[in-house]
């Protein structure tokens, strides 16, 4: 006689996800590297955005670029022009990255290059404001763009993303005067589902606005260096000049690094 | 379409769960709870999880979906609201920003429902019916 039986799985669907993102952000603390996950739909500004970046904070930082891009490596070609090494990853079909894939990415990273050199790895996601959401890829922060072209209602309409971005920058400033849109409505729907973000406006083809974000930019990888483990150094290396000591020291701290 | 690479996730879930249990037992269903404050459709998840076991040993394993809606806590108020997804996240009485999640997040594998001899049930099973 057979019998139906119940096994209690309690297990998140994205278990496997999961676990290869807190394995990435291991490597991560390990290397004493900051990695901010950057997201929004297509045509926001990400990779304008990393352009300035690279641009403005490189003097200070060194930092490599993982490149989510669907088809082409035609964004990955444009940040490779800054100097920094932009790492591509051709996702095919699939709408987001996922830690597998930026497992691979760090494998290049730790193989051709010295990866304890750099202090911030910036993740620029696949163009979307639904799957990017609810994958992790080992990042420290994720960072949410929203256009002023796309309109207010956008944080209502894709509230995940917006819910779970440590910082939402509301680009395209400079087209604010030519458009039917309320900044503080926007500032005030991202609110609703998003207590503690910080949302900072900007605009990467003036500038404007772009002081604040690099200051956040530097003040996730001064928190994040100076709390994943008591062997980093306070300070961005090439800032400290100082090496890194006993950097090969394995198995660092899995927490969640800083929070907005 | 995100639901494809979950459903991947679940598989392997299903099989490493399978090739684990000692006398292979046959899986009748899986029980997943998916919250409404969620990236999932569930109408896209079956399909895919139908399409990727077509000819594998879960072919015909039931996908039965707990669908739980978004509740949020107002912590100024201290009660529950239910927010009206796409349009107002924020507490109705202080509009206070949506905070504490209630429920609606989940992204769960529950349980598995499967069948095999009474004689091979193992003590940690529990029956759910005879057949």
């Amino acid at each position: 006689m057979h019998q139906t039986f119940s096994a209690a799985l309690e297990m998140n669907l994205l278990h496997a996800n999961q676990t290869g993102a807190d394995h990435n952000r291991a490597h991560f603390d390990q290397w004493g590297i900051t990695c901010l996950n950057i997201m929004s739909s297509p045509g926001a500004g990400k990779t304008v955005l990393l352009e300035r970046t690279l641009t403005a904070l490189q003097p200070e930082l060194a930092i490599a670029v993982i490149e989510g891009d669907m088809t082409t490596e035609l964004d990955a070609e444009r940040l490779r022009r800054s100097g920094s090494p932009v790492l591509a990853i051709n996702t095919g079909r699939a709408c987001h990255l996922d830690a597998q894939m930026v497992a691979g990415s760090l494998h290049v990273l730790a193989t051709q290059y010295q990866p304890q050199s750099f202090d911030l790895v910036l993740v620029e996601n696949v163009g979307n404001l639904v799957c990017p959401a609810e994958f992790e890829v080992g990042e420290h922060a994720k960072v949410a763009l929203l256009s002023l072209t796309e309109g207010e209602d956008k944080p209502l309409k894709y509230p995940i993303m917006f819910r779970e971005a440590d910082c939402v920058l509301l680009t395209k400033l400079d087209l604010a005067p030519h458009l039917d849109l309320d900044l503080n409505q926007v500032i005030a729907n991202v609110r609703q589902v998003n207590a503690q973000a910080t949302i900072l406006p900007l605009s990467g083809k003036t500038g404007v606005g772009m002081d604040a974000w690099y200051d956040w930019v530097r003040s996730q990888v001064q928190a994040n260096s100076a709390g994943a483990s008591p062997c980093y150094s306070p300070h961005p290396k090439s800032l400290s000049q100082s090496g890194r000591g006993t950097s090969n020291s394995p198995s660092p701290g899995l927490g969640e690094g800083v929070g907005g | 379409m995100h639901e494809v690479d979950m459903t991947k996730a679940l598989i392997q879930t299903l099989q490493d769960w399978w090739q684990a249990q000692p006398d292979m037992p046959e899986i009748r269903a899986v029980h997943l709870t998916i919250g409404q404050f969620t990236c999932v459709e569930p109408a896209s998840l079956q399909f895919a999880f139908a399409a990727q076991t077509q000819d594998t040993e879960l072919a015909g394993v039931a996908l039965r979906i707990h669908e739980t809606s978004l509740i949020a806590y107002c912590h100024s108020c201290q009660q529950e609201y239910r927010p009206a997804i796409g349009q107002q996240y924020a507490c109705p009485t202080c509009h206070a920003p949506l905070d504490d999640i209630r429920s609606g997040r989940e992204l769960k594998i529950d349980h598995i429902e499967y069948r095999q001899p009474a004689s091979v049930a193992r003590e940690s099973s529990r029956p759910v019916s005879p057949s």
